[in-house]
């Protein structure tokens, strides 16, 4: 987890980033090592458009895009977009998405690249991206590949692959991450509004997030050749 | 977007007929649905950007709203429309939204492809 130079993150939509590794983020961030987030897609196929809605199928891309940028701005990290549409990655040839991918790695020379578990993404987009990205590493000649993090996030993955190697713990600092996660207004406001009840369900809630979001875990990937 | 218009939207409808249009149709219950609403199945279709002409368009229903489309030789049909709104100054947009306002269906009509 040490000595990381540069970390890239390749997940497929604007807010993976905050859900998945606000933690780790914050963690290299302080530490002064470069992350940089490449964002498979605008993500302009969602199906939240605000509550209330504030959104719609043609404006969903733009107004992602500015999120984008607010949580960016938030975790003090640079981000590229990988120009898929939403929805349709796994539909793409896998090898030219690979070597896509490979190319901006080539550039970016991360030490370590983060990215989803290939059939532990629960959407197909972080299925097809990880499998693309992890494709795209093991293209490059052994000696240059960086370390890559998988995340899971099935619900059942731990019976199927075990515990993970890395767990970070934003626990203790859980609004910072609940606040990445909340620069995505138009996927999160629903999230957003359950926040400002002051009844006891409020606490409930925070603690159910707390529970699903507050530990971020990762499989070390090995490559078997 | 705002609650479906009645009158205003078949007024739009009636302008698109006869000439060849892009449609954009879709329906979703969301990628996440198998995930966390345990309802089974993700279920979800879409076109973008299909050519068609329609000689024909409607609007039925009231509170929630069907929408008709005929064509030379077929037909184009959403259910659950809810909502519209006018886009890029002619575009029409039509969209169904559940109570917690997560898209459902949409069908939207325009003389040039969308994005
Ligand atoms: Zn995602």
């Amino acid at each position: 987890m040490d000595n990381q130079t540069h970390v890239v993150i390749v997940y497929p939509h604007p807010d993976d980033e905050s859900f998945g590794g606000a933690g780790i983020i914050k963690k290299f961030r302080q530490e002064g090592v470069p992350v940089t987030y490449l964002c498979g897609t605008l993500g302009e196929m969602g199906r939240n458009m605000g509550t209330p809605t504030f959104a719609n199928r043609e404006t969903l891309a733009d107004i992602r895009k500015e999120e984008l940028k607010d949580a960016c701005e938030y975790l003090d990290i640079d981000y590229q977009y990988l120009g898929y549409r939403d929805k349709t990655i796994e539909f793409e040839k896998q090898e030219e998405v690979a070597n896509h991918i490979k190319e901006v790695l080539e550039t970016l020379q991360p030490s370590l690249v983060v990215t989803h578990y290939p059939e532990h993404g629960v959407h197909p987009d972080h299925n097809a991206l990880g499998a693309a990205t992890i494709e795209a590493v093991r293209l490059m000649d052994k000696a240059d590949r960086p370390t890559v993090w998988a995340s899971a996030i099935t619900n059942d993955f731990e019976k199927v692959l075990g515990e993970p190697d890395i767990v970070y713990s934003i626990e203790d600092d859980f609004e910072y991450k609940l606040n990445a996660i909340l620069k995505h207004k138009s996927q999160a406001e629903g999230m957003f509004e359950k926040m400002q009840d002051t009844s006891g369900e409020h606490q409930v809630f925070v603690d159910g997030l707390k529970n699903r979001l507050g530990k971020e875990r990762f499989f070390t990937w090995k490559f078997e050749d | 977007m705002k609650p479906i218009e009645k009158v205003k939207v078949q007024e739009m409808l009636d302008g698109f007929t006869d000439k060849p249009v892009y449609i954009h149709l879709e329906t979703t219950n969301g990628a996440y649905a198998s995930h966390f609403d345990n309802v089974g199945v993700n279920v979800g279709a879409y076109i973008r950007n299909a050519q068609v002409t329609f000689t024909n368009a409607v609007i039925k229903g009231d509170i929630s709203y069907r929408v008709g489309l005929k064509t030379e030789l077929g037909w184009i049909y959403a259910e659950g429309v809810t909502d519209w709104e006018i886009y890029r100054d002619k575009d029409l947009l039509l969209a169904g939204h559940d109570l917690e306002g997560r898209l459902m269906v949409a069908l939207q009509i325009s003389e040039q492809p969308f994005k």
